[in-house]
């Protein structure tokens, strides 16, 4: 072994000229290793591998004189971009390699930003200043943001744009879904204009739970809610059964009554399913409340809960209480007031409650709640944080009861813990975390949703939306989200419009519901004679369509308290409704209007002015619009529409003054029958 | 010296047994039952964003010579690298199905989906299905889409959205049919959008949507009816099969 390594030293270092000579060599090729490498590299190797690609293509001139060798870079100093990532992306804006089907040579899809503006990293994150794939796209030692996987990629639009955009349907959801299912009530999310995000789930106070519902309901409902109704809100808390007793326990136990709820049946309960099933439709209950149907599908609405086992959960005297004036248990409700007679309680309350399913308190035998019992169900009740959704007598809602999210998108990847086989990663943990809590230890408190994948992944964009980079983004980029309207009409008209719930379906100035037509401007629209009938018995023409405006059973007072305030308040600047007369207009005008309609319009499609040759259903029906609108508002609306009710899905033909003219004519001949049947489509 | 190199052994021999019961994969489903067939139940040709979940599960059916299910037929489900399936392999259940949820890469276009199981001699059987992923554009002309073009192009109605189609004395042309979409131009397409039927000497029951809707918004709905055509378009991207 020393022989060996003697002689080679010899070889090589036995004389000074042989020493310089290895010396020269062993120097010359590691100068070589730098320039090797670069020789070497991957992005010359795709880039390589384009101009390959192209050759043969017939539009290869084009894309070889677009083409620029070397390494390419996007540098937008003010909002932090080095991106690299054209130097193997190529094709990225050759829109005619569209059927290039392999990365990285496909050309970006058409998105509203322009790539010099913003660079890559912007949205797809990972290391812009990397050239290597490995440290592009991956987390390194040096660098541990990768790169957003596709399914993700509307949080980035989220950072800057703080409201709902229509090409972001993911991120609009899972905004929604934060509060809607009321995440926010116990994990805090501030948002980068200073407010905190706030749930709309709306949970109902216990503080008179007693009055409403049984003990038995209760601790069904806590260990299973979604077998009570599939489409509850409440998640799953996978309580044991002797915490379930307990909690019910301390629950009846801690409800105080309400006067009025527990007054004994003032009317009888009606068992006339008929009558009832007809009373549920002419009420429109459907369009809040769903039901499941024979075959299993909900029908109805989803702004009030689901009603298919709502006879195993209330009382009868509490439901009648309730359907009388739903107001004096929840102030707050977004149920109307019906203003319903006694026989009409009867017959609703009878129809209600034979809304059961014999299965779901079958095996549910509790014994009277003992002492201890009811003190241990106060503790769990305290624990699970109940008290951060539901109102409590007696308990406080707990501060900070879950971490708070409003920098969870750049939660380190180090201080989470990892399920055993998932990827690390953060947008990883949190679709993980929200699909299954308990998965990362039994004793975690967040219970059990009921998410479906595609709501599990949006939940996710729009949380990994909440980051630092959001903030610090300059703030020409953000694009605020519209403020919320608090608008609350005033006055006498303004109470009744509580009372009746109308913002739970109707928005006016920005605040209520989508369910129902936009009223801003109602005053310019209707024609007092019309909206009066209306609100006395509101037709309609399509019972095809569940949601509709239900009859409230008004007196002659609040009618007109109603109709004052909307031709006084609701009143378009822009349209003076007497600049055109109602009636009068000339024969000849209204056959132009007619022949318009019928002929260059074809308003048939989607309106019916005469119910024996039109079928078209989309918009209002016409019969009697004459009676119904103002012509002043008829000329504008055509002029404009989406100007009117922005959305509005009526298209804007671009009229001449004299087409409006001529149309507006014909409408407003359109008187109808003497009864008011006029229907109103969204 | 025998003695210890037994040792030795023994003890490399149950480390290897522990180690690789701790890497071992998870073991595939044993199949119970063979069939002749696969067939589609549900869930073909759904649309969805790329990179996200379709709406509905795909269903899909083993059937016997009799066209009757089996049940516990091992399917195994594959498509194109960045296509997801939960679970990607299952056995059929007592009626002969398997569902699985399909989540698409994240390029818009066409994913074929492939399911395979074998017959009662080993053969392979497979059943190779289209699922549809929207980029960006797509999306938002979808958007579009179902706010005011659809009432009357799509012949189904839904419990919330009575279709307007049957009302028609001349019938729309429902978007995914692509025998006729597929001959017009965008430039047609976009004529007829602008303004109306009578721009291509067609109905005027097709309203000019030339005010109402931006020249992008209009980009965006072209490259939407494109994506879903059926047959496929040709501009509508690549179709990304197994590779």
């Amino acid at each position: 072994m020393k022989e060996i390594l003697k002689s080679l030293w010899q070889k090589l270092f036995g004389d000074s000229v042989r020493a310089f000579g290895v010396v020269s060599l062993v120097f010359l090729v590691s100068l070589a290793i730098a320039p090797a490498k670069n020789h070497f590299s991957e992005w010359r190797h795709y880039q390589h591998g384009y101009l390959k690609m192209i050759r043969n293509r017939s539009d290869a001139v084009t894309l070889q004189r677009h083409f620029e060798g070397g390494i390419q870079q996007i540098w937008l100093p003010d909002i932090g971009v080095v991106d690299r990532c054209t130097s193997c992306h190529v094709g990225l804006k050759e829109a005619s390699l569209n059927d290039v089907p392999t990365q990285p040579f496909r050309p970006h899809p058409v998105i509203p930003h322009k790539l010099d503006q913003f660079g890559c990293t912007i949205c797809h994150r990972g290391q812009g200043a990397a050239t290597t794939v490995a440290e592009a796209h991956s987390s390194t030692l040096a660098w541990e943001q990768p790169i957003l996987p596709a399914k993700y990629i509307e949080s980035s639009c989220g950072e800057c744009h703080r409201g709902p955009l229509p090409g972001t349907p993911q991120l609009n959801q899972g905004r929604h879904l934060l509060s809607r299912y009321g995440c926010v009530h116990c994990h805090t999310v501030k948002l980068l204009n200073g407010s905190t995000m706030k749930a709309t789930d709306d949970p109902p106070s216990l503080s008179h739970i007693a009055d409403k519902t049984t003990r038995e309901w209760i601790y069904a409902w806590l260990k299973d809610p979604q077998a009570y109704a599939a489409t509850a809100t409440m998640p799953s808390f996978k309580l044991i059964d002797d915490d379930a007793r307990d909690m019910s326990a301390f629950l009846i136990a801690n409800s105080t009554p309400q006067p009025g709820d527990t007054a004994t049946l003032a009317a009888k309960v009606s068992s006339d399913p008929a009558a009832g099933a007809s009373l549920y439709g002419e009420s429109f209950c459907a369009s809040c409340h769903a039901v499941q149907n024979a075959a299993g599908n909900l029908v109805g609405g989803d702004v009030g809960p689901e009603l298919t086992r709502v006879g195993n959960k209330v009382k009868p005297e509490w439901l009648q209480a309730w359907l009388r004036n739903p107001r004096n248990y929840d102030e707050e409700t977004a149920m109307p007031h019906y203003r319903f007679n006694d026989s009409q309680v009867a017959t609703l309350s009878g129809f209600l409650l034979a809304k059961t399913d014999s299965d779901l308190l079958a095996n549910v035998h509790l014994e009277a709640a003992t002492p201890e019992q009811i003190a241990h169900g106060k503790r769990l009740v305290s624990d699970y944080g109940c008290a951060s959704c539901h109102e409590i007598a007696g308990i406080k809602k707990p501060e900070n009861f879950a971490p708070e999210l409003s920098r969870i998108g750049n939660k380190p990847v180090t201080q989470l813990v990892f399920l055993p086989g998932m990827q690390h990663t953060l947008p990883d943990y949190i679709a993980a975390k929200i699909k299954q809590p308990r998965a990362f230890g039994q004793s975690l408190k967040m219970p059990q949703y009921t998410f479906t994948p595609a709501q599990i992944d949006s939940l996710a964009t729009a949380l990994l939306a909440l980051n630092d980079r959001a903030a610090t983004l300059p703030p020409s980029l953000t694009v605020a989200a519209k403020p919320d309207s608090d608008y609350q009409p005033a006055g006498k008209a303004g109470k009744l419009m509580t009372d009746l719930a109308c913002f739970s379906c109707h928005r006016i100035n920005g605040h209520g519901g989508d369910m129902a037509p936009d009223l801003t401007w109602e005053g310019s629209s209707v024609q007092r004679p019309w909206l009066v009938e209306f609100l006395r018995n509101p037709n309609t023409l399509r019972p095809s369509l569940i949601r509709r405006m239900p009859r409230f059973n008004l007196t002659d007072g609040e009618v007109n308290e109603l109709a004052d305030y909307i031709m006084t308040v609701y009143q378009s600047p822009s349209i003076n409704r007497d600049s055109m007369p109602l009636s009068g207009y000339p024969q000849g005008q209204v056959e132009l209007g007619r022949q318009l309609f019928y002929g260059k319009y074809a308003c048939q499609g989607c309106h019916i002015v005469d119910t024996k040759t039109d079928k078209g259903y989309i918009g209002p029906t016409l019969t009697q619009v004459g009676s119904r609108l103002t012509a002043a508002w008829i000329f504008a609306w055509m002029k404009n529409p989406q100007a009117l009710r922005p959305g509005t899905i009526e298209p804007n033909r671009a009229m001449s003054d004299e087409d409006v003219r001529a149309l507006t004519a014909f409408l407003m001949a359109q008187e109808g029958g003497g009864k008011s049947e006029v229907a109103r489509a969204k | 010296m025998i003695r210890p190199s037994l040792t030795m052994v023994t003890l490399l021999a149950v480390l290897a047994t522990s180690c690789s019961h701790k890497t071992a994969p998870v073991v595939p489903p044993k199949p119970a039952g063979f069939g002749a067939a696969i067939v589609e139940s549900s869930g073909e040709k759904q649309t969805t964003q790329a990179g996200t979940a379709l709406p509905q599960p795909l269903v899909l059916q083993v059937n016997d010579q009799q066209g009757s299910g089996v049940a516990g037929a091992r399917v195994e489900f594959s498509a194109a690298p960045g296509v997801t399936f939960d679970p990607a392999d299952a056995l059929t259940d007592s009626s002969g199905q398997v569902t699985t949820i399909v989540t698409l890469g994240g390029m818009a276009g066409r994913y074929q989906v492939t399911a395979s199981s074998i017959d009662k001699a080993g053969k392979k059987l497979s059943l190779t299905i289209e699922e549809i992923a929207l980029g960006y554009q797509q999306t938002l002309g979808r958007q579009l889409n179902d706010q005011y073009c659809e009432r009357c192009h799509n012949p189904e109605s839904t419990v919330e959205r009575v279709s307007n189609f049957d009302n028609l004395e001349i019938k729309p042309h429902p978007f995914t049919e692509g025998d006729t979409l597929n001959k017009l131009t965008d430039a047609d397409l976009t004529a007829i959008i602008s303004h109306g039927g009578p721009a291509l000497n067609k109905s005027a029951l097709m309203p000019a949507w030339g005010s109402t809707l931006s020249r992008s918004d209009i980009q965006a709905l072209i490259s939407y009816i494109r994506a879903i055509s059926d047959p496929s378009n040709r501009n509508a991207g690549p179709v990304y099969g197994q590779n």
